[in-house]
């Protein structure tokens, strides 16, 4: 009979007023992947993080084996058995593959020692899991795949039964991801427990033996695998019907509105970024950039945007240049027509301490429609931003809440507001949904998809390849800076999978 | 994955909060007190009553206030820029240097409603300048401007020495100051608005520059909060990233923002030389340049806050001078100790009880706490 590993019995948390986690309820039975799916800020992270000690529960009872666990402290879950592998790496960039393993579980004072121990134990994992990666490498010299490798054998180092991964798949290639979860199923087959949990449905369909779900801090359901379809899991977690691919007719692209020709990035340390990078943007179509992020792609938006010095090349848009040296008043080219969504929208995009109709003027404060003589006009510059939350269904609809108490996915909206509304002739977007939950992204692809009909220029850039085949009329495939192939947006995920890993590109290469 | 940032009633945000931190700061205060043998209770009544007891006792804690406003709204200014301007003791000392110059030159030919201005502007270019420097070196340099900015003050503290053991100093004279002022350069007291309540007034220098000090406040606010420039500031103070993405100058908000906490900080030498001593004299301007980081974090960079707090710091001016007075085995350090703990409480520590009163809140009525509008971060 199957053996529950972990028992969660009515979990409450909240933070302050809000609350992450209700009463929640959940069962994960030893020697199986469990699933837990839900938007962002539906709990998921909360409940995990007071598994493994981050956070205590208010009330409820964790019990471990069967037997009540109180966890105060990550050591506290690790002497439990339980290991978690976090999104964002906890590793020691210029420490060795060894050295980080046994960071925080040296067996001796002395260094010496504890690691040759460390090497036969390592040495014995790698074996049993499949899971190679020279001892010796340093960190910041691996690519992101054997980094989580090395995030697994720490857990696993350390004697865990029970394994917890946190979006573990975001920063991996296809590829890198298929092989991460063989060793996930290897885990399984040796009697290991496995939490996965994601927000890409295809994932949980794939690997996982059982599917929780979670909605605003609640557990909604739990399904067996093999008995569910990805459409009732969106449903499940939205709470509604969601259309997981928009409908777009064909593209009619017009003229040339911005054009890129050799465009070379370098960064600070000399590396190149961006690699004689050439290719059109048409008014009336969206050309997706996809890549595994960090091969070049942010570089080439900033680049693009003025904000980036570029060593060689030229960008053109409505014909005249973009100046490349870096100086460029971002400012200009706003009136010239460029909109700019950037990535990372927490820190370029937006000033989340900022009121929400701070943040609907940035970039378009020096607009004559938002002063007044010298003042600022804070009653146009308000219900102007009313307006963009009734348009775009920005929710909390309350222009003077801080930025930061919106969730992901309406501060996306707030960008994407602010540039559209701009009605820009091309419209420069990096990673649209990063971190926006279902209901959101259907939304936004729409939105892009109208500016397009409109005859707008749009480039998306995104590591997500499915939002970059759904959006896009031409696909562009960046591989350590260069653009490696064009595809249509019939192409098929494999095939952009091995551009996006380089493949072909080696091959003519050898 | 962050706690997420609930909402407080503004009152209980810029009220209670402080209240509470101010109580425990005076609470641990009070402990000291103890330690050293005298009764914490009587204490309190004395420091409040010399600050407030009698219409001396306001105007000088007001006249300290007014100093403290100044360096505040400097300390503000900056900071909203994301800059630490730890030079205003520097860019108020030199400061003096232009009041100096323009008193001892028009003292004698203009009216004071004349000279004032001319010295308004004289110190508010000093400190402006003076704050340049750095301000330039950070945003072409590189160089860190809490480094720059203290260094500053040494070498206007030279400067001033220089000038005030010479050109500025009667050849006559062996004391390094400059000559008294003469009626052109000296302020009119404000002790008559005090007086209009009933309260008597003995001498005390509380003079026109505090009406200066509440119009700045206004302006300070003004700018910050209802201009373009200040929106700019601001943007670049909370992300310097999303200042360059929107089209923002670094260098010109940096060097901008500075002057202007240099020009604020530079005013602040009006009210001890032209308001009180009529004179330029060494070390005027004896610490209120450091006073004001304090005022400024406690007054949590707003301008009404930062006019609250250079009162309350007056009143410890005020007060503990006469506690020091009143109460022998309290001296001079105690009173330190205290505006210390005040620090302590209200600017370092201003979080430490904010998550309980949110519980609180959140337990009594959880719709003031905006509890359906905020979402976590996190998942």
């Amino acid at each position: 009979m199957a053996q529950a590993a972990i028992e969660l019995i009515g979990i409450n948390k909240s933070f302050g007023a809000v609350r992450a986690n209700r009463d929640i309820n959940l069962e994960i039975v030893r020697g199986t992947i469990h699933g837990i799916v839900g938007e962002n800020g539906a709990g998921k992270s909360t409940l995990m993080s007071i598994l493994y000690g981050f956070y205590q529960a208010d009330s409820g009872e964790i019990r471990v084996g069967g037997q009540p666990a109180s966890i105060k402290t990550p050591n506290d879950a690790i002497a439990l058995g339980i290991g978690m592998v976090h999104q964002h790496f906890m590793l020691v960039d210029n420490f060795s593959v060894l050295e980080n393993v046994i960071l925080g579980a040296e067996s001796d004072a002395l260094l010496k020692k504890s690691i040759a121990k460390a090497r036969s134990e390592l040495e014995r994992l790698e074996r049993e899991y499949g899971l190679e990666v020279d001892p010796d490498a340093i960190i910041e010299e691996l690519p992101v795949g054997l980094q989580q490798r090395v995030e697994i054998l720490k857990a696993l180092y350390r004697g865990a039964e029970i394994l917890i991964l946190d979006e573990p798949t975001g920063v991996l290639t296809p590829a890198e991801a298929d092989h991460l979860f063989r060793i996930l199923k290897q885990l399984k087959e040796q009697g290991k427990t496995v939490v996965l949990i994601t927000h890409k449905l295809r994932e949980i369909m794939a690997i996982t033996d059982t599917v929780s779900v979670m909605r605003q801090g609640t557990m909604v359901a739990t399904r067996e695998t093999k008995k569910t379809t990805v459409e009732e899991l969106a449903e499940l977690m939205v709470g509604r019907r969601v259309l997981l691919r928009v409908e777009k007719g064909e593209a009619e692209a017009g003229g040339v509105k911005l054009a890129v020709k050799n465009l070379t990035v370098k960064d600070t340390r000399g590396v190149t970024m961006v690699d004689d990078v050439s290719f059109d943007l048409r008014a009336g179509e969206i050309v997706g950039i996809a890549g595994v992020a960090g091969n070049g792609q942010s570089e080439l938006l900033e680049a693009i945007s003025g904000i980036r010095h570029a060593v060689s090349g030229s960008v053109m848009l409505d014909g005249k240049p973009i100046d490349l040296t870096g100086k460029a008043d971002p400012g200009e080219l706003r009136d010239r027509g460029l909109a700019h969504v950037p990535e990372d929208r927490h820190h370029v995009g937006l000033v989340l301490a900022f009121e929400e109709n701070e943040n609907s003027i940035l970039g378009y404060h020096d607009d004559p429609r938002y002063l007044k003589g010298p003042l600022l006009d804070i009653d146009a510059i308000r219900n102007d931003a009313k307006d963009k939350i009734t348009k775009y269904d920005i929710r909390p609809a309350d222009c003077r809440l801080k930025t930061a108490n919106f969730s992901g996915g309406n501060q996306q909206k707030i960008v994407l507001a602010r540039e559209m509304e701009q009605d820009p002739g091309v419209l420069i977007v990096g990673q649209p949904t990063r971190g926006v939950d279902v209901g959101a992204i259907e939304f936004i692809h729409k939105r892009l998809i109208a500016m397009r009909d409109q005859g707008k220029a749009v480039l998306v850039v995104s590591v997500e390849l499915d939002e970059i085949r759904s959006l896009s009329d031409r696909i562009l495939v960046m591989f350590a800076g260069r653009i490696v192939g064009e595809r249509g947006p019939e192409a098929s995920e494999g095939e952009l999978g091995l551009l996006m890993a380089g493949v072909e590109q080696r091959e003519a290469a050898e | 994955m962050s706690t997420p940032y609930a909402k407080l009633p503004a009152w209980a945000d810029y009220g209670l909060i402080p209240v509470i931190n101010l109580f425990v700061a005076f609470v641990v205060a009070g402990f000291v007190v103890l330690l050293v043998g005298e009764n914490p209770f009587r204490a309190a009544v004395i420091l409040v009553e010399g600050a407030f007891g009698r219409g001396t006792g306001i105007a000088f804690t007001l006249f300290y206030a007014t100093t403290f406003i100044f360096s505040g709204l400097s300390v503000a200014v900056a900071a909203h820029c994301g800059l630490f301007n730890i030079g205003g003791e520097g860019q108020g000392y030199i400061a003096g240097l232009g009041i100096g110059v323009v008193c001892l030159a028009f003292d004698s030919v203009l009216p004071w409603w004349l000279t004032f201005p001319l010295a308004i502007i004289a110190s508010a270019a000093m400190g402006a300048l003076w704050a340049l420097i750095p301000a330039y070196l950070q945003a072409r340099r590189g160089s860190h401007i809490v480094i720059t900015t203290i260094m500053f003050n040494f070498i206007a503290a030279s400067v001033m020495v220089y000038a005030l053991v010479g050109f500025l100093k009667p050849a006559i004279s062996m004391a390094p100051q400059t000559r008294t002022f003469l009626d052109g350069a000296q302020l009119p007291k404000l002790n008559w608005v005090i007086e209009l309540f009933g309260a008597k007034i003995r001498s005390a220098p509380l003079n026109i520059s505090f009406l200066l000090a509440l119009v700045m406040a206004y302006l300070v606010w003004l700018l910050i909060w209802r201009t373009k420039l200040g929106y700019e500031m601001r943007t670049y103070g909370h992300s310097p990233k999303a200042a360059r993405y929107a089209g923002i100058s670094e260098t010109r908000i940096v060097i901008v923002a500075m002057m202007i906490s240099g020009a604020l900080a530079g005013m602040m030498a009006l009210n001890p030389t032209m308001g009180d001593q009529h004179n330029v004299a060494l070390d005027f301007v004896s610490g209120a340049g450091f006073v004001g980081i304090a005022v400024a974090l406690m007054g949590r960079l707003h301008p009404v806050g930062i006019v609250l707090a250079a009162i309350l710091f007056g009143m410890l001016y005020q007060g503990g001078a006469e506690l020091a007075f009143e109460m022998p085995a309290i001296s001079r350090d105690m009173i330190v100790i205290i505006q210390g703990l005040v620090i302590l409480f209200a600017g370092a520590l201003e979080h430490m009880f904010r998550p309980y009163i949110q519980a609180l809140f959140a337990s009594i009525s959880p719709k003031t706490v905006g509890i359906e509008a905020v979402k976590g971060k996190g998942a």
